[in-house]
């Protein structure tokens, strides 16, 4: 004798959802509150490092959309190449990574950004300023486990959801 | 609280023609006809936010929760939008009928509210034919549903209006049969009566009543899990596919005021009204009145929507059998002790309302069998 087919089933489910009723709920608030990013997050934005950069060109070659543009000019006192312009342009930018993984100098990392709507497409073109590492703009862990190691323990859940009065 | 105990004391009986008829009476049913206008809209607009927010709980959301403190103001968002909306009318509508359909939907819906009482004597009208006036003027609504299908000329459209007649026709049975049981107990159809009759409230002694006047009511106003006629994934919204701006925004007010009203019945018959000990009775009313309309919205989130088939065999092979059933079984009772029944009878009407549900549901098929319930 099953008792579902007698009631049983929807007192289950009334029961149920009156429980939920009285649990936080798991969504978050998102402009106020954001999900925690992964440490090792591919985010939408190159950091260049201007000190290691040797002006190689391999990260323009290995870009599968030809998003980076490279334009260097000989330096003949150093013998060494001058790096005169340096843009990516995140539009086109589908965040392989490749870019980083080639670099034989390890000048090149990614950043947590994942935020870069903009009204115009030329805003999203980074240049060589928009790629240094600052404060704002932190180095993230992707193809670097020795940074990606130094960086704090995080979970990606949150811990509540803090609504919005 | 003052000025409707003025109003109540300082007004002539309703049984009859009021002897001061330009004076009294008009002013009662000035006020009261202000009173239960702002009631209904205000109640509507409660309904709506505890609707959303609640759903939104239930289902691990938050709900509407951006205008003004708690989302509060989200009824208000949502009129003042849909008041700016274009008014929109096919050009192969029936414009008249197109037109009057949200009126015809709107009005009895707000008529029902004539015979409910807010307290004792504190009624538009206090017919004693109440309870009948009920059935007759509520299902008055269906016309204007029906209306706004066939006047869209959209197929969707019709086939909601026409989901909506069957399953008002359907339900309307088992409807009347539940509040039958209510009268016999309290001897009259007037529901300041009923009310006044509820020494122990009906729910007590006809839990098997209230249950299908619930589900019965729930079916009627074509809420989840019976909204066959507004079914989002068949078909698109059904009757008011084609509606938008005002007249949309009145359908909508008919949703939430019918069930308003249907919460309001079920208070009034089997909740005791207004009665309630230390809060003033308008109070009691409106608490009992959200209860049960949270209680809609729960079973509202929990409930899968029913087929059509599914529909139509739980009105008449479930319901309308178990509403005779608690008919007879009122009738003997009510014959047995005629002036007031029993406490004794509680927990032996909830033992057979459990046993009867038990036993209809072992003998509930579909297609003799075949098709799985």
């Amino acid at each position: 004798m099953k008792f579902e087919r007698y009631g049983i089933g929807i007192a289950k489910g009334m029961t149920v959802t009156i429980k939920h009723l009285f649990r936080p709920s798991t969504v978050s608030q998102y402009p106020e509150q954001r999900l925690n990013t992964s440490r090792r997050i591919r985010g939408n934005e190159l950091i260049w490092s201007e000190e290691k950069c040797t002006g190689c060109g391999t990260c323009a070659k290995t870009c599968p959309q030809g998003a980076i543009e490279i334009v260097t000019s000989t330096n003949l006192v150093e013998n060494k190449y001058r790096v005169e312009k340096y843009e990516v342009d995140t539009g086109y930018c589908i965040q392989c990574a490749l870019c980083v993984e080639a670099c034989p100098f390890q000048a090149l990392f990614l950043s947590y950004q994942y935020e870069c709507a903009t009204y115009r497409r030329d805003e999203l073109i980074q240049g060589k300023e928009a790629m240094l590492e600052t404060p704002e703009r932190p180095v993230s862990g992707y193809f670097y486990p020795e940074r990606a190691a130094k960086l704090p323990k995080q979970t990606l859940l949150i811990e509540k959801v803090v609504e919005k009065r | 609280m003052a000025i409707i105990d003025f109003v109540i004391n300082s007004r002539v009986p309703m049984q009859a023609l009021p002897p001061d008829w330009p004076g009294g009476f008009w002013w009662h049913w000035l006020f009261f006809t202000v009173v239960i206008i702002g009631f209904v809209l205000t109640m509507v607009m409660g309904f709506i936010y505890i609707e959303r927010r609640g759903m939104g709980y239930m289902q691990s959301r938050l709900g509407p929760n951006r205008t003004g403190p708690f989302g509060l103001l989200q009824p208000v968002a949502d009129a003042l939008k849909v008041l700016l909306k274009e008014n929109i009318v096919p050009t192969t509508a029936d414009k008249l009928v197109h037109w009057l359909a949200p009126i015809v939907a709107f009005a009895p819906a707000l008529m029902i509210f004539a015979v409910i009482p807010f307290q004792d004597k504190a009624l538009l009208a206090d017919l004693n034919i109440g309870i009948l006036y009920i059935v007759a003027i509520s299902s008055v609504s269906t016309v204007g549903v029906f209306m706004a299908g066939w006047g869209s000329s959209s197929k969707y459209s019709l086939l909601g209006a026409m989901r909506n007649v069957a399953a008002v026709v359907s339900y309307e049975i088992p409807l009347v049969l539940a509040v039958v049981g209510v009268v016999m107990i309290a001897g009259s159809m007037s529901l300041n009566q009923i009310v006044l009759a509820q020494n122990i409230p009906f729910i007590l002694l006809q839990p098997l009543g209230c249950l299908l006047f619930f589900v019965a009511g729930c079916a009627e106003i074509n809420r989840s899990p019976f909204d066959l006629m507004e079914a989002d994934s068949e078909i698109v919204a059904g009757f008011h596919t084609e509606y938008s701006g005002m007249k949309f925004a009145m359908f909508y007010l008919v949703e939430y005021a019918e069930a308003l009203a249907i919460s309001a019945i079920i208070t009034t018959l089997f909740l005791g009204g207004w009665r309630g000990p230390l809060l003033p009775p308008i109070l009691w009313f409106v608490l009992k009145v959200v209860i049960v309309f949270f209680v809609m919205v729960w079973t509202r989130t929990t409930l899968p929507r029913v087929r059509i088939d599914q529909l139509m065999a739980l009105a008449w092979k479930f319901l309308l059998p178990l509403a005779l059933i608690n008919l007879v079984i009122t009738a003997i009772q009510v014959l047995i002790w005629p002036t007031a029944l029993p406490w004794i009878l509680v927990p032996v009407n909830f033992a057979i309302m459990v046993v009867l549900i038990l036993i209809w549901s072992k003998f509930f098929k579909l297609g003799l069998g075949r098709i799985e319930v």
